[in-house]
């Protein structure tokens, strides 16, 4: 395998499950890549795919269809090699044990870990060394649970929905470490619906939704896209596509005697708009939710489809 | 394949700080054994078995010891399980194989423990056996324990935490009673049904003293044949447990 090799290689993964209402399928079809060295989110809403995903890419779940390779190998050889660090999102800690020896029991299964000490200050819980597993709140255990993570020192980092038990504290000093991991050249892929948290820690962000891609692209891209505004107005008879040639307008659509602005720039769409229509009235002005933009994209998606 | 020495170490440990394990495992079979062989110290044929007391007494319950602590070795992968342990440890180098002898080893290593706490305990209550007979002993009480190990495995991929306790100790105890931990079955029905079961032939260990055919044939059947079909059995538990993820 060559050096250039990518840390993530996705190609055309497909998973479905089985339900009493007949199959489910969580990813259809999904492609990415992931160069050494980048930060990635892996942005979704629930049920996106997004966890399923992370199954395949660690070789937890086998694809119906397509492959997964980290680093040029498969999942389960990188995982071997101690590449491969992961923090799932649900799972919790062996009872009866202390912090230090659960991470070193880990630990031992490597053939080069890190010092354990060392990974716990990395993680900010070296406080909590002693302390029994069962007796750890939410947030520590998040914590140990990303000590676990790092204890291989691994190339590629993957973590799914890691600040979910986390008060905002607690996030702040994860993102930091995580940051600080990612500043050593190290590979980062995690799961996230959070639009805030991609924008904020990654590099670049997968859109998925419905189990697909929906976009891929520098975090600045996606925030432009799903950033945007809408404003509804009351106008009868108003031309949609004059309306849409207004600065600051997207798009355009007439719903009876209201009109709908997707906007860029809602700010000078408003301005526009009173000014080239000064009878506009019941002006409203909405930012696009989050789970909202998710759909629109989606929407266009299926649309490129059937046409 | 090379077990790693410290989660050896570990798993043991986990299990010493259960205070479950100290009770069914160690503690409840001792006092047993101190209440029931106590008032019968002088009881050389023990209820037809051709021992005394004592002895039986000690083997049966070192049977019911590590029975419960094999079973329940195995069993606690459903602890595992319930907390995602088993899917961190899939994120690991750690193989399937790795885990299970890891579980078996040190199932082994508290088995070892209840057999010694039994044999020391024997050993004020007067069994006096040869080095040669005890060794020979152990050995098959270790031998006899591989169908249990196979039980709990099949057990910790099948049950819920739940579910967990009830059924290990309830299918221990039943094990331990049709298999004459108690007091020796030597006719009878119960006799032939007793014959056909793993349980029987632990506490058949007893007979170490009489020529080395403590077994024979039947019992080396026996064992063998539950050993297969149980570990079978959890071939397939593990299968179906991982394959749904």
């Amino acid at each position: 395998m060559s050096i250039a090799a990518p840390a993530v290689d996705l190609r055309g993964i497909e998973k479905s499950f089985r339900s009493p209402t007949g199959p489910v399928h969580a990813v259809r079809g999904i492609d990415v890549s992931i160069a050494p060295g980048e930060v990635v989110a892996l942005l979704g809403p629930n049920g996106a795919g997004k966890s399923t995903t992370i199954d395949v890419l660690l070789g937890l779940a086998k694809p119906d269809g397509g492959s997964a390779a980290l680093f040029g190998r498969g999942p389960a050889a990188a995982i071997a090699e101690g590449m491969v660090g992961a923090m799932l999102q649900t799972g919790s800690l062996l009872r009866d044990l202390t912090v230090h020896e659960l991470v070193t029991v880990i630990g031992s299964l490597y053939r080069s870990p890190v010092d354990v000490d060392e990974v716990l200050e990395q993680v900010g819980i070296s406080g909590l060394a002693h302390r029994r597993t069962q007796k750890l709140s939410g947030g520590e255990t998040q914590r140990v649970r990303f000590a676990i993570a790092l204890v291989t020192s691994p190339q590629l980092l993957v973590l799914d929905e890691p600040t979910a038990a986390m008060d905002v504290e607690g996030r702040h000093a994860f993102w930091t470490t995580m940051r600080e991991y990612a500043s050593r050249g190290r590979t980062v892929l995690f799961a996230t619906h959070y639009l805030e948290e991609a924008d904020a820690y990654a590099d670049r962000a997968v859109l998925i939704a419905r189990g697909r891609v929906v976009v891929d692209g520098p975090t600045t891209e996606i925030k432009a896209m799903v950033g945007l505004r809408t404003i509804r107005a009351t106008l009868p008879g108003a031309d949609p596509a004059a309306l849409a040639r207004l600065p600051g307008v997207k798009s355009a659509e007439g719903r009876g005697d209201a009109v709908v602005l997707r906007c860029t720039d809602s700010d000078a769409a408003v301005r526009a708009l009173l000014q080239a229509y000064p009878d506009a009235r019941d002006l409203e002005i909405t930012g696009a939710g989050f789970e909202e933009a998710f759909l629109e994209l989606t929407r266009e998606e299926n649309a490129v489809e059937a046409a | 394949m090379t077990l790693s020495v410290t989660y050896v170490r570990y798993e043991l440990l986990r299990m010493l700080r259960n205070r479950r394990f100290f009770i069914f495992s160690l503690g409840f079979p001792l006092v047993l054994y101190f209440l029931i062989a106590g008032p019968n110290k002088n009881v050389n044929d023990f209820g037809d078995s051709g021992v005394s007391a004592p002895l039986y007494l000690m083997v049966g319950l070192a049977a019911f010891g590590t029975m419960n602590a094999v079973v329940s070795g195995g069993a606690r992968i459903a602890l595992d399980r319930s907390v995602g342990w088993t899917r961190q440890l899939r994120l690991t180098p750690l193989t399937p194989g790795n885990y299970l002898a890891t579980k078996i080893l040190v199932s082994y290593m508290t088995a070892l423990m209840a057999i010694v706490v039994l044999g020391v305990a024997g050993a004020t209550l007067g069994v006096r056996l040869s080095v040669a007979n005890w060794a020979e002993m152990i050995a098959l009480l270790l031998v006899g324990l591989l169908p249990f190990a196979a039980l709990g495995i099949a057990l910790g991929h099948l049950l819920t935490v739940d579910s967990l306790g009830p059924a290990v100790g309830g299918l221990t105890a039943l094990l331990s009673i049709l298999g004459g931990v108690w007091f020796p079955i030597t006719g009878g029905f119960l006799h032939l049904l007793a014959q056909a079961l793993p349980s029987y032939w632990l506490v058949q260990a007893c007979h170490v003293a009489s020529g080395g055919k403590a077994w024979g044939a039947l019992g080396w059947f026996v064992v063998t044949a539950w050993t297969v079909v149980l570990t079978a059995a959890a071939a397939w538990a593990y299968r179906r447990d991982t394959q749904r993820v």
